[in-house]
């Protein structure tokens, strides 16, 4: 049986709306880097490209061809899943640490390319213009419209989540990550089956992306490609536990909690990355399954529920 | 005809694995195939599995042409492969293990139908209590039978068994070869690489020699024994000759 | 003659690159770990050798044997905390441990030094070749980019404790079966590997301004490096320090300078896809 995490909505108010904002932001990437991480095993290390380049398409069709904002975030989760099954064509060959190298190049080299691109800004970037809101009602309507977006493709990514994981193709991947060539062996059509992972865990941070960045009104290369931000969700994913459907959730909510404690804490405010990495290390070291990983180990009557 | 090879040959780098291997199999026979260590046993699976690709020569499989062909169309068109060090799925529950095994091989079963293969095959090897387990968790004969069930959920039409007895305690070898007599007549066709002489000479219907990439020999178990070529082979392998020697000595 | 004067300045800086990329080239080679603290390690080469020349007024140069020093007492430390434990589980948790190092030196370095820049306003002069005149910083760092290259050559096929590397580095459990302890082996090529990174570190602070976030390009730079010139060769690292700094004189000479990164890292990918050994092949 499949168990749910549920989706705070962010009170009345647009506090809270917007810690929640970023708080499903990040589940929704963390799950979506999990389906190619968690059920392959294929780490990438340059998971936000994605995000980079499918909100900068969105914000591309928003801002200069006047799209809607659902349907510019929808094409910029296609593009982002068309650039993943190019480049899968490449990078999917390659295994392990090889692997995590080429995403990391990927999105250096997106990073650079898009500096240079004059259609979208350059180095610059693009920005909208502030009479945009008006199409949706006004600034405030805008973005009570981005948040319930963004809670619906973050349910979205989980919902896809479970159900891969419990599918047919979920469970070749989930073979390919355990012996890849015993998988081959099998009969899992390897290349194909990681490619259609690839696409899924890219389309997700796209539509991401395009909300994100229709809310900040701007998009730069040194916002959409940040490495810091990748490994972060790497993080996130490691702590909840790879794999499941609720460790993304869970790590996305402890992580963000601990930074948000620790932005605000005297003590701690210069050295929050300092203790990330810290717990990442005790983490890896010591609790490698993940908290939810290590749940299902402490208690194996628990593991048909926690998914 | 099931399988034939036909002048199959493997080159890695200086070392020519295989020399214009040519053989074929029965439906319904179960073929071995023997030879001293470094011989190109395990090569030529992987050739005629798809895992490597010849060189030179060809692989028919049930008169289609695999030549070539990635591992998974073998797979999907009925053949099933162990190997000789086991490769569970380690973190996959035992149930979960057979149930891909039954999800890519000859039907492409949706989960639900698998489930109900894998439940039969696990009952048919003595594996239905571990179901839940982790694969990881089960010890180096389960592991066998594990492997055997996930091959076997598959449905294959050709069983590919790669020194499945090497490791065993002889009440489990006498086992799995009453195990390997119950698949053959449920219908599959079988060909084993061994090395346990004795287990291999009274299964077999027909074996054939490998020595240095070469086939050297073809035939019955009794005529290999005393093929003089034969033992030459083994000869260079002492204790593969010893065991050969006794295996001959029981049958006759 | 504009064209030849960046290619040489870029092919001196090389040098340094490719000192840098020896030092994960080698920790890769011997035991299969991508340092991902590489860039914190060239970081803290610069700073300490900002702060032997600003508060204690030790030339550069001479305080590199400290930078050596310095780094390896950090790289053991980084090995026995991080990387020992992981070394037999999968590559990710390597990965994720030396990136947590990374996070964890980046941290408390921001907090420490905060992130304005500094620079060492040190001058070795220039030297002036007919038309072409480079300036002394970069052939002095040269120089010492190859005198360490060559130590570490002397030391890895002269020293007992080098071959021993060496072994470990071809067969971990063929060594351990001829005795030889491979931890401390591991523990030392780590060590070396870091040495290098700071080096490097040290030698770049002559030439530029830096921050504690600078080791993340030049850490980027290093990973292409070792990729062109395959990882695990530390010779190919070298000559793929030169090719990479040669391509960063020339490039903007014709072409944006914008356009570098991209020529980088679109060189990074393709080597990855197409020869993942490297130009020149792994060892």
């Amino acid at each position: 049986m499949l168990a749910w995490g549920t989706i705070v909505w962010g009170g009345g108010n647009d506090a809270t709306r917007e810690k929640a904002f970023t708080l499903i932001m990040f589940v929704g990437l963390a799950g979506s880097l999990n389906i190619l991480l968690g059920y392959t095993g294929y780490v990438s290390f340059g998971h936000i490209v994605f995000f980079g380049l499918g909100g900068y398409m969105g914000f591309y069709l928003l801002a200069g061809h006047g799209w809607s904002l659902p349907l510019a975030s929808l094409a910029g989760g296609v593009f982002s899943a068309a650039i993943a099954g190019l480049l899968g064509l490449a990078v999917l060959r390659l295994r392990g640490a090889y692997f995590a190298l080429a995403t990391i190049g990927v999105n250096e080299a997106a990073r650079a390319f898009v500096s240079n691109f004059e259609p979208f800004g350059g180095s610059t970037g693009m920005s909208l213009n502030f009479s945009t809101y008006q199409q949706y009602g006004g600034a405030g309507k805008a973005l009570w419209l981005t948040f319930d977006l963004m809670v619906a493709v973050t349910a979205a990514a989980l919902l896809a989540s479970a159900l891969i994981k419990n599918s047919r193709f979920g469970l070749g991947l989930l073979a390919i990550r355990e012996d890849e060539d015993a998988a081959m062996v099998m009969g899992v059509r390897t290349p194909r089956a990681k490619t259609i992972a690839y696409m899924a865990s890219a389309f997700f941070p796209g539509v991401i992306g395009t909300l994100y960045f229709f809310k900040n009104g701007n998009v730069e290369p040194g916002d959409a490609f940040q490495l810091n931000m990748s490994i972060e969700l790497l993080v996130m994913v490691m702590l909840g536990g790879q794999g499941t459907v609720l460790g993304p959730l869970l790590g996305a909510v402890t992580y963000q909690g601990m930074r948000g404690y620790m932005l605000t804490s005297p003590l701690f405010k210069d050295l929050h990355l300092a203790v990330a990495g810290a717990v990442l290390l005790l983490i890896i070291l010591f609790v490698p399954a993940g908290f939810v990983g290590w749940l299902r180990e402490r208690f194996p009557k628990l593991r048909g529920v926690l998914e | 005809m099931i399988l034939e090879t036909r002048a199959v040959s493997k080159r890695f780098g200086g070392l020519q694995a295989l020399k214009e291997i040519s053989f074929a199999i029965r439906e319904g026979e179960i073929l071995g195939l023997i030879g001293p260590n470094g011989a190109g046993k395990t090569t030529l699976f992987n050739t005629i599995n798809g895992v490597f690709r010849p060189d030179k020569g060809r692989v028919i499989f049930r008169g289609e042409d695999l030549t070539g062909h990635p591992p998974w169309v073998a797979a999907r068109r009925g053949m099933a492969r162990t190997y000789q060090i086991v490769r569970p799925l380690k973190e996959l529950t035992v149930l979960e293990n057979v149930i891909a095994g039954a999800c890519f091989g000859l039907h492409a079963l949706s989960i639900g139908k698998a489930e109900d293969v894998a439940a039969e095959v696990l009952g048919m090897l003595g594996l239905a209590g571990h179901g839940r387990q982790p694969a990881g968790s089960l010890n180096v004969a389960e592991k066998k039978r594990l492997e055997l069930a996930r091959s076997l959920a598959a449905r294959p039409h050709l069983l590919l068994l790669d020194e499945v007895l090497a490791g065993l305690n002889p009440s489990e070898i006498s086992g799995m070869v009453e195990t390997i007599l119950k698949i053959r007549e449920s219908g599959i066709t079988i060909l084993m690489i061994e090395h346990v002489m004795q287990a291999v000479m009274k299964v077999s219907d027909r074996l054939i020699v490998l020595d240095d990439g070469e086939l050297i020999a073809e035939g019955r178990p009794s005529e290999i024994m005393n093929n003089p070529r034969v033992v030459h082979a083994y000869l260079g392998d002492p204790r593969a000759a010893e065991r050969l020697m006794s295996a001959s000595a029981t049958k006759s | 003659m504009g064209n030849l004067i960046s290619l040489l300045d870029g092919v001196l800086i090389g040098f340094v690159y490719g000192l840098s990329a020896m030092g994960l080239s080698l920790i890769w080679g011997v035991m299969k770990v991508i340092n991902l603290s590489h860039g914190a390690m060239m970081a803290l080469g610069m700073f300490f050798s900002y702060q032997a020349f600003s508060k204690l007024g030790i030339n550069p140069y001479l305080a590199l044997p400290g930078v050596a020093v310095f780094g390896m007492l950090i790289g053991l430390l980084i090995y026995g905390v991080a990387v020992h434990r992981v070394l037999s589980g999968p590559h990710l948790s390597s990965l994720l441990a030396t990136f947590a190092v990374n996070m964890i030196i980046i941290g408390v370095g921001t907090a420490v030094f905060s992130t304005s820049p500094r620079n060492i306003d040190y001058s070795a002069g220039a030297v002036v070749v007919g038309d072409i005149r480079l300036p002394g910083t970069r052939l002095l760092a040269a120089a010492a980019a190859i005198l360490f290259a060559a130590l570490l050559y002397l030391f890895l096929y002269r020293t007992r404790s080098g071959k021993a590397i060496r072994a470990v580095a071809n067969n971990r459990e063929a060594a351990e079966l001829m005795g030889i302890a491979p931890t401390r082996s591991l523990a030392l090529s780590f060590g070396i590997g870091t040495s290098l990174a700071a080096l490097a570190g040290g030698l770049i602070a002559t030439f530029f301004p830096f921050t504690i976030l600078s080791g993340g390009t030049y850490e980027l730079k290093s990973f292409v490096i070792c990729v062109l010139g395959g990882l695990g060769n530390p010779l190919g690292a070298l000559l793929g320090g030169l090719i990479l700094g040669g391509i960063e004189g020339v490039i903007p000479t014709f072409m944006p300078v914008s356009w570098v990164p991209v020529v980088e890292f679109g060189l990074f990918i393709l080597v990855l896809v197409l020869r993942p050994g490297g130009l020149l092949g792994e060892k």
